[in-house]
């Protein structure tokens, strides 16, 4: 009797600390509440694993013109960065999206600062005959509307659709702009990394997926074109090549000190114009459209 | 006077008994450190994961029953697309499947190892065996990506990532941990059942199967449930081949996804305070409660062995 009685107390007593716990984030979150200080020689800058080589680059450089300030670059995701920026934990949050397009994060708490623009290729695997898509035809394909390379008048062969992980940046981008709004997406496999994707299409017979222009190199794998547009870097720059997006670096805040510093360098003609076009990025200079939140064009 | 000073002599803390105490507190305090992070994390992931359903009102039979997934989309309703029955389901077909594979094996070569064989052929196995299980799991996943996906496209048709690779990955990371524990178990069997068994004029095959098959069998089955466990929470080996197609599959070959393969790859992309973010909680959290769930299942018949042996 008095055991099931001290049984049914702490079964309630846990019930209701797990209720409290469920209903309020901030115990086991630590949103809004760290400081950092933008003066300080360690710069911690984490986010995005397509802006992370490139930022990379630029750090090297940077910290070679500034012994003093240690540029740390981290992956993670951008969620992850927009996550702790806002947080507070880190001084650079990088993202392939607009924080605007993204749940949980007060977009106006954060500063946007765009560094750089990539543009993104559908890729298969090179024994597919087919060297050119339209737009209405790569949108079937990732629908599921089109199953068989045959209908594009390709070999007999079931297409193999492999995308980017649910929410991932590149994904994001690829779907805002090959799918309608709210369209049901093909269920079909997902990996995490472009290394992954890039490996799997060239062993993949009839694969089919996409990566950033500097991610196309390599055997087995090649690009197509889009109503016989070419994916490179003039095409993207007049919007001809319509699959492309910003890369942001977010700060919390106005951008201060050191922090500073290091985004004017990231922007500056000599990193723009060497490094960037190098590992196949796209200078913002030479960009003659804009892009906004919403994915108008002007 | 000197009464006294022999008293205070007497009852004063010596030495070793100052060190006993002091013996006695750090283990305890040690234990104290390590109660507090479990009760920690299960608080964490618990609270965590049950957001989805208190902050994000998502009806929890939608979650643990619906089979769509996307959390970046919404159904007509305007309900978000929580399904995580495919990612559950994968994780069990995988698990159970490889495990069921893997026993066999395992308990063969225990067999072998204790029964059978000579000391030398004995030794060379136990080595590889520890061979085995000190591969890290990614090394199994990059042999899945590389030997294993391509096998299965060749010979089965598809595209080579799905539940089939995922399996044969899971099987062999499973099998040195439930063959080495089996082998434990059939040590554990006292020498006194096989000695009685020949006396009687049991062949050796019969004294194996009839007695100390018999008498490992809870020994056994724990080997198997801590085998499912390690299968169940493994997450990069299976990422790497499965294919992390979050739909219930509808055959060997078809790609699917597991709970732990949606969680690693998900994490990175999303935000804290998402719905996005608070879903993949509840999916670790379903992985916590599986896990104790396991260690339950092994206590349990760790119970029921023991009363066998009494009796």
């Amino acid at each position: 009797m008095k055991k099931t009685l001290i049984k049914i107390v702490s079964f309630i007593v846990i019930a209701i600390f797990l209720f409290y716990g469920s209903t309020h984030r901030e115990i086991t979150s630590n949103l809004n509440n760290g400081k950092i200080n933008e003066n300080e020689n360690n710069i911690l800058i984490v986010g995005s694993t397509a802006l992370q080589p490139l930022a990379e680059r630029a750090a090297d450089y940077f910290q070679n013109e500034n012994p003093k300030i240690i540029i740390n670059v981290q992956g993670g995701g951008s969620g992850a960065g927009l996550t702790q920026v806002q947080a507070g934990s880190v001084q650079i949050g990088n993202s392939d999206v607009f924080a605007e397009q993204k749940d949980g994060i007060d977009a106006k708490k954060l500063v946007d600062h765009k560094v750089a623009v990539v543009g993104f290729t559908p890729v298969v695997n090179n024994k597919i005959k087919i060297a050119n898509l339209s737009m209405q035809q790569l949108h079937d394909i990732f629908t599921g509307k089109i199953t068989n390379w045959k209908e594009l008048g390709g070999n007999d062969q079931p297409i193999v659709v492999i995308n980017r992980a649910s929410g991932s940046g590149s994904r994001t981008v690829f779907e805002s702009i090959v799918l309608q709004k709210g369209e049901n997406v093909l269920k079909s496999q997902e990996q995490d990394s472009n290394g992954t994707v890039r490996r799997i299409v060239a062993s993949t017979p009839g694969s089919i997926s996409y990566l950033g222009f500097g991610e196309v190199y390599g055997k087995g794998i090649k690009s197509l074109t889009i109503d016989h547009t070419k994916p490179i870097a003039s095409n993207v720059e007049n919007n001809n090549w319509k699959i492309w997006a910003y890369e942001h670096m977010y700060t919390k805040g106005k951008a201060k000190g050191n922090v500073k510093k290091f985004i004017d360098f990231f922007l500056s003609k000599n990193v723009q114009k060497t490094i960037l076009s190098k590992m196949g990025y796209i200078p913002l200079k030479d960009m003659e459209v804009e892009k906004n939140a919403e994915g108008i064009v002007q | 006077m000197e009464q006294n000073e022999l008293f205070k002599q007497l009852t004063k803390k010596s030495v070793a008994s100052k060190k006993d105490i002091f013996g006695k507190y750090l283990s305890l305090s040690a234990l104290i450190l390590i109660g507090i992070t479990v009760v920690a994390i299960l608080f964490f992931v618990i609270s965590r994961g049950l957001t989805t359903f208190t902050l994000d009102k998502i009806n929890p039979f939608r979650f643990l029953f619906g089979t769509d997934w996307q959390p970046n989309n919404v159904d007509k309703n305007n309900n978000p697309l929580v399904g995580a029955l495919p990612m559950i389901f994968g994780s069990f077909v995988i698990t159970l499947l490889s495990a069921l594979v893997a026993a066999p094996f395992a308990i063969g070569t225990a067999i072998f190892m204790t029964e059978v064989s000579n000391q030398r052929g004995a030794k060379i196995m136990q080595s590889v065996i520890e061979l085995l299980v000190g591969i890290p799991s990614v090394v199994y996943g990059f042999i899945g990506l590389t030997v294993i996906v391509p096998f299965v496209r060749n010979t089965f048709g598809g595209s080579g990532f799905g539940i089939l690779s995922g399996i044969i990955v899971l099987f062999v990371m499973i099998l040195p941990t439930i063959t080495s524990m089996s082998i434990d178990a059939l040590n554990n069997v006292p020498k006194i059942y096989r000695e009685s068994a020949y006396s009687i004029g049991a062949t050796p095959w019969q004294t194996i199967y009839k007695v100390v098959l018999r008498s490992a069998i809870p020994g056994i089955l724990t080997a198997i449930v801590f085998g499912l466990s390690r299968a169940f929470g493994e997450a990069l080996a299976v990422q790497m081949v499965v294919g992390n197609s979050p739909v219930i599959p509808q055959n060997a070959l078809s790609p699917a996804a597991t709970l732990t393969s949606v969680l690693t790859q998900g994490i990175g992309n999303t935000t804290e305070g998402s719905l996005q973010n608070d879903v993949l909680w509840s999916l670790a959290m379903i992985l916590l409660l599986m896990s104790l769930v396991f260690n339950l299942i092994i206590r349990k018949i760790g119970k029921k062995g023991e009363m066998k042996n009494n009796v």
